[in-house]
């Protein structure tokens, strides 16, 4: 897949990010076609079917050298997390992170993996999404030495909150945040267990923005890119470590 | 039991954890000092040593699963889990967790409530501890320590809780299980957080 220069900042792989379009395909440097089909692991619906384990990545430089080197903690994390087929209803492949919690390696390596990224990029803040971006908020906050703010469903916090309403299926939603938990000028991280649409996430980097606070990127354990939820961020980047297909049956 | 009457009598690490937590009054309802731990969370200090006092308790009672309950539970439980080796379970309202689940109810002021849990999360022959950011009337807790202990076969080792209603002191059990717990509800003249003065009828005076 050849990305435009203007998509650069935004790619599906972390060996395609911010260094110049590959050259023609005798002398292109990114992996052949085949590693972008899903690799599928089992053709039972119940584990997981996923493009290759990477890290979607938009920030680092020189990451052709890093395609080679995909690390070796992430195929741990992609087989830990389990696929439980129609829940919450029929149709939905749901990715479950609750098996890689009992994995202590894999939840070890992914926080790790998170807190490799972020430490020392000056972030003050790590905000979670309830209630899954709770689990993984903290230990990374903590590691990075930021400040944890949980962004809840409504009426969770007490005293003054601010809101934003985001587009579900149906209806909306709204996601809020303590007044006064973050100032204007400080640089945020925003993280949850997966991004599908993207309607979360990008309420709450318009929640954090609109108290004049810098959101430094996304970040998510995985990614169900055909739901383009990437596409709904604006110019934010997003960082997830695993990406995984919507549909339960084999590409190939 | 209070960690203060535990070894950590005069830890000033103890009384700056206290002070982070702001009380909101009159949440969700009037009369309730609701004690709200998300300042705590915007102290890196505090909550680094929140998680450290737990983690030092903890590290070498062999425990195998780290139980939180939703939501505020997740925000503690994990770092515990991660810091000491063990897995982490979240505990959840109904419907929320996929696969199959068992369910235990508990009381609320008015209705009852159940608590969820994966049935393949835990064996029999764990030992948890479970995790909450506050124990009043101990009924999420209960409720958590039946569905670890009597209906998986789990040997519930302990509660640990961030704040915990003096009723508690001594030697006080919960379902025969003994709680930890590190600091005391705060009231509303102690606090230094500043709170919206639409939602106080009481001059904060700290």
């Amino acid at each position: 897949m050849i990305h435009a220069p203007s998509l650069l900042r935004r790619p599906f792989f972390f060996f395609s990010s911010s260094s110049p379009p590959p050259a023609p395909a005798a002398s292109c440097i990114l992996p052949p076609p085949p590693l972008l089909r899903p690799h599928v692991i089992s053709s039972l619906a119940r584990t997981p079917i996923s493009l290759r384990c990477s890290a979607a990545d938009s920030r680092s430089p020189s990451n052709r050298e890093m395609a080679a080197q995909q690390d070796p903690r992430l195929a741990g994390i992609a087989s830990a997390i389990r696929v439980i087929p129609d829940f919450p209803k029929a149709g939905i492949m749901f990715q479950d992170i609750t098996t890689l919690l009992l994995d202590v390696k894999a939840f070890r390596d992914t926080i790790d993996l998170f807190v490799d990224r972020y430490k020392d990029k000056g972030i003050s803040v790590v905000a979670g999404i309830e209630a899954r971006g709770f689990i993984f908020g903290p230990p990374i906050a903590l590691a990075i030495g930021a400040k944890f703010v949980p962004l809840r469903k409504p009426k969770k916090l007490p005293g003054e909150v601010i809101s934003e309403e985001y587009s579900l299926e149906y209806g909306t939603d709204k996601i809020e945040m303590h007044v006064g938990a973050v100032e204007a000028g400080e640089r945020a991280l925003i993280v949850d267990d997966l991004i599908a649409t993207g309607g979360t996430l990008n309420a709450a980097i318009r929640l954090l923005e609109r108290v004049g606070v810098e959101v430094y990127e996304c970040a998510c354990l995985m990614e169900l890119p055909e739901l383009k939820g990437r596409d709904r961020l604006g110019d934010k980047p997003l960082f997830v470590l695993v990406q995984s297909s919507v549909d339960a049956h084999d590409h190939h | 039991m209070f960690a203060a009457e535990n070894g950590l009598k005069g830890d000033p690490r103890l009384e700056a954890i206290s002070q982070a937590i702001r009380v909101v009054p009159h949440f969700p309802k009037k009369g309730i000092m609701f004690q709200d731990i998300t300042t705590l969370l915007l102290d890196h200090k505090a909550f680094q040593d929140t998680v450290d006092i737990f983690v030092d308790r903890y590290r070498n009672m062999d425990i195998s699963v780290v139980a939180g309950i939703e939501a505020r539970g997740f925000m503690f439980g994990p770092s515990i889990a991660l810091a000491i080796g063990a897995k982490f379970v979240p505990l959840r309202k109904p419907k929320k967790l996929p696969g199959k689940v068992i369910c235990e109810e508990y009381e609320l002021e008015y209705g009852t409530d159940c608590l969820e849990m994966q049935v393949d999360a835990v064996q029999p022959g764990d030992r948890a501890l479970i995790v909450d950011d506050l124990v009043a009337t101990g009924g999420t807790l209960s409720a958590a320590i039946r569905l670890l202990g009597k209906r998986m076969g789990a040997q519930v080792v302990e509660c640990g809780c961030v704040v915990g209603l003096p009723e508690v002191k001594g030697q006080c059990r919960l379902n025969g299980k003994p709680v930890y717990i590190l600091v005391e509800p705060r009231e509303i003249d102690n606090c230094r957080h500043d709170i919206s003065s639409e939602f106080l009828n009481v001059q904060c005076s700290g």
